[in-house]
């Protein structure tokens, strides 16, 4: 496992960008193409990082970055791996979506090259909702959130789009953090190697979005993990195996409580003390089957 | 005929000098730094600048003065200080 | 009646070529994407436009050879693939009709935006709703608002010859090219094309040239990134110039293809009987053989002085030709087989354009006609160039659109007032 000295020096995305202070993105962003190295070819649907990587004349990407409308990405990045094979290019082409971009508008998409099993690194950055939008509800939102869509909360629970993605048979999914940066350094390294489709999801802060204060994006990713929240897991090749990072707070004992969470971020300003429960009781559910899953075929 | 095309190139500061978007500003208490190099880890901005010792400096030309690494230090080494 | 073999036998001893095969226009379509050397298509079925990838996936599968295919998920992806292998410098391919379009719309818009040398080839259909597979051209018009360039070819030689040259142009002018073919009329219908020896295609339309627009790791840069409103405008001109420029560019693609296959088509515009006319249809596609006929027909019946303009290229719009026939006509008939819905056809609002600064101005009638699949005869285009020569006569008025094959019964019989 990589230590966070270890992490490589070299940046290929710059300073001076787009994005709001104490972006969750490109936190990501920047430890996955340190990953990466600079043989690696984006493709970025409509989303935050449209934004993020700053207007014409410049871009703050320092590796080839092809903007494609929002349900596009998968199938872009298709054409592009194709015709990079055909002139012998070995490149990686990684698809740099938003959550709605993957969760929503993009999915016929995304699941169409996830079952022609194209050789993409599919990424979904995941702050939750259509932020670039100004904050709207996705299939991302969870339960009870409020958004610009949503003033009330969100009524529906998140789509659980990794195991979607894992039932196309697609060799591996993961969930990473941009919280526990060297579990995700180490995930992007794994799929950086394999061949055919590959689709990891990055818990991804927004802290305008959220309603969050700029220097807390690191410690409420660092908190949807603790509280289980968000748990972090591989399914490779249909084995489920929960991921470090995740691995202590499959206990309840040890989950911190997600009030702690809730209550440094004002999108869950709505959620009521009964809400709590129904989450909590969610939680206790969903880390009881991951723990019996852990290690096992799943899918 | 002429054919002309658009193209963005890679530049620090496309937006700017984001670091005039600051309304606090991170400063390292060397005496403290235990060289973890969790700060360069978490900017968001890549403008923790990480020396060969893991020694940390900031770059604040750019720095927009989220206060990640002031919040991520294990030692309080960094201070966000009004600006 | 001539059998498709006898034709053969007929071209092969007219042309003294060998090459020459018996087919339908969309197999033309896959043929000529198989001798343009094209790396990637984005595929997805829709009718009248499958078979071409259909026999694209044959070629691919039986001859082994390099073409990637994409069967997707939608049109919007196949327009997609297209564009991500275009981005790095691929030859891309793509084809759809109708609805398909319309899905694949938002693609369109940005690779005209995006400035990729994508040719996409539309089997024109009508528009639902209701449901309708027969043809119209709306379809294929539309994109000539979304930064494209537009051909539409006459016959299946032509259709083949025309994607060869639709090459040439995206690649002259990084601007993509929609290739219009009549759905069913020459979608699905066989006639003789023969095919150019491939070094001659290949030495016509090179593919390792330097491509500065394609995305490269050694040399790293953002396509399509966000603007501000201050340089939009300047994106759009540079489209818009180009597109006007390229009007000569398809006269001289033309003229080049001419040299090397012997057939021309007259460039932007095929010019037919218009040395001495008075009266003259400008018309798009199959139908304009019917066209040609009917100005014999009158000429002989009537001794009206009729001549067809077949436009073969409404993006460039044949501005500079346009003008300088009609400086010699009184009277033309645009024979729309598409509509602007409460205005007239597309192309007649166009052509009045075209030719509002005209010192002396002919009469410029829209007919819309032929929608959705319906006929139009030999005897109504007979009939316009008798129209015609009526308002030159100033027995007849003309008005904002007249409507051929209209059955207003039809109306009163089925549509229910509320």
């Amino acid at each position: 496992m990589t230590s966070i000295k270890q992490l490589p020096y070299e940046e290929y995305f710059l300073a001076g960008n787009g994005s709001c202070p104490g972006c969750g993105l490109t936190i990501g962003l920047r430890n996955v193409l340190k990953a990466l190295g600079k043989e690696v070819y984006m493709v970025v649907p409509a989303s935050c990082s449209s934004v993020v990587q700053s207007p014409f004349p410049n871009s703050s990407a320092m590796v080839p970055l092809l903007n494609t409308p929002f349900a596009a990405a998968a199938a872009a990045a298709s054409g592009m791996v194709r015709a990079l094979r055909l002139k012998g290019k070995d490149s990686v082409v990684m698809v740099w979506a938003g959550d709605g971009g993957t969760f929503d508008i993009g999915f016929a998409t995304l699941s169409g090259a996830a079952e022609r099993n194209e050789d993409i690194l599919y990424i979904c950055y995941d702050n939750e909702a259509y932020m670039n939008t100004g904050g709207h509800r996705s299939g991302a939102t969870p339960f009870g959130t409020y958004t610009g869509t949503t003033p009330t909360g969100k009524k529906e629970n998140k789509k659980n789009v990794p195991f979607i993605m894992a039932a196309h048979g697609i060799q591996y999914v993961a969930t990473a953090s941009i919280a526990f940066i060297t579990d995700l350094y180490d995930k992007i390294l794994k799929a950086k190697d394999m061949k055919g489709f590959r689709y990891i999801q990055i818990f991804s802060p927004c802290t305008p979005g959220w309603l969050l204060p700029t220097e807390k994006s690191v410690e409420s990713a660092k908190l949807a993990v603790q509280t289980g929240i968000y748990p972090l897991f591989e399914i490779e090749n249909g084995v489920f195996k929960i991921s470090p990072p995740s691995k202590p707070y499959l206990k309840k004992e040890k989950r911190k409580s997600l009030t702690d969470y809730f209550k440094i971020q004002g999108r869950f300003k709505n959620l009521k003390e009964e809400d709590i429960r129904l989450i909590e009781k969610w939680v206790d559910e969903i880390s009881e089957e991951y723990s019996s899953m852990d290690g096992k075929k799943v899918i | 005929m002429k054919v002309l095309i658009p193209k963005s190139k890679p530049s620090k500061g496309a937006v700017g000098k984001t670091g005039l978007w600051r309304t606090s500003k991170p400063v390292v208490h060397h005496d403290k730094c235990i060289k973890c190099v969790i700060c360069w880890a978490f900017c968001p901005e890549t403008t923790i600048i990480r020396f060969s010792d893991n020694s940390v400096d900031i770059d604040y030309e750019y720095c927009k003065g989220c206060g990640v690494c002031a919040n991520e230090c294990p030692v309080k080494a960094i201070e966000m200080v009004d600006d | 009646m001539i059998k498709e073999g006898d034709m053969v036998s007929i071209i092969e001893k007219k042309e003294g070529i060998s090459n020459v095969k018996v087919v339908t226009a969309n197999e033309a379509v896959a043929l000529a994407v198989k001798c343009s050397r094209v790396d990637v298509v984005g595929a997805y079925p829709i009718t009248p436009q499958t078979s071409i990838m259909e026999y694209l996936a044959k070629y691919v599968e039986t001859e082994n050879l390099p073409i990637e295919i994409v069967r997707v998920e939608s049109e919007h992806s196949a327009m997609a693939v297209a564009m991500g292998a275009a981005a790095v410098g691929a030859r891309a391919f793509t084809a759809t009709s109708s609805q398909g379009l319309l899905y694949m719309a938002e693609m369109v818009y940005w690779v005209g935006g995006s400035r990729l040398p994508v040719v996409l080839a539309i089997a024109s259909r009508a528009m639902g709703a209701p449901w309708i597979i027969g043809n119209e051209h709306t379809d294929v018009l539309l994109p000539r608002e979304w930064g494209w360039m537009v051909l539409f070819p006459e016959d299946n030689q032509e259709v083949f010859d025309t994607i060869i040259q639709a090459y040439k142009l995206a690649d002259s002018t990084l601007i993509p090219v929609v290739v219009g073919l009549d759905g069913f009329l020459l979608s699905h219908t066989t006639m003789p094309i023969s095919i150019p020896e491939q070094s001659l295609i290949d030495s016509f339309i090179p593919k390792n040239t330097p491509k500065p627009y394609a995305l490269d790791t050694a040399n790293p840069f953002t396509h399509g990134n966000a603007v501000h409103s201050n340089v939009y405008l300047e994106f759009r001109y540079d489209i818009f110039r180009t597109i006007q420029e390229a009007e000569d560019l398809v006269d001289e693609i033309d003229r080049e293809w001419e040299k090397i296959t012997g057939r021309s088509y007259g460039g932007v515009i095929q010019e037919y009987l218009l040395d001495d006319a008075d009266v003259a249809i400008i018309v798009m596609g199959a139908s304009s053989g019917d066209a040609k006929q009917a100005a014999k027909n009158v000429r002989e019946k009537y001794g009206i002085r009729a001549g067809v303009i077949r436009l073969r290229s409404i993006r460039p719009f044949p501005f500079k030709r346009l003008t300088k026939l009609a400086n010699n006509l009184k009277a033309i008939g645009v024979v729309d087989r598409n509509i602007s819905p409460g205005v007239a056809g597309m192309i007649a609002t166009e052509v009045k354009f075209a030719l509002y600064d005209l010192e002396k101005r002919p009469i410029v009638q829209s007919y819309i006609g032929g929608l959705g699949g319906k006929d139009i005869k030999v005897s109504d285009f007979e009939n316009i160039f008798v129209e015609l020569s009526q308002m030159v006569e100033g027995k007849v008025t003309p008005e904002r659109a007249k409507w051929i094959g209209l059955d207003l019964s039809l109306v009163e019989q089925y549509f229910e007032e509320v």
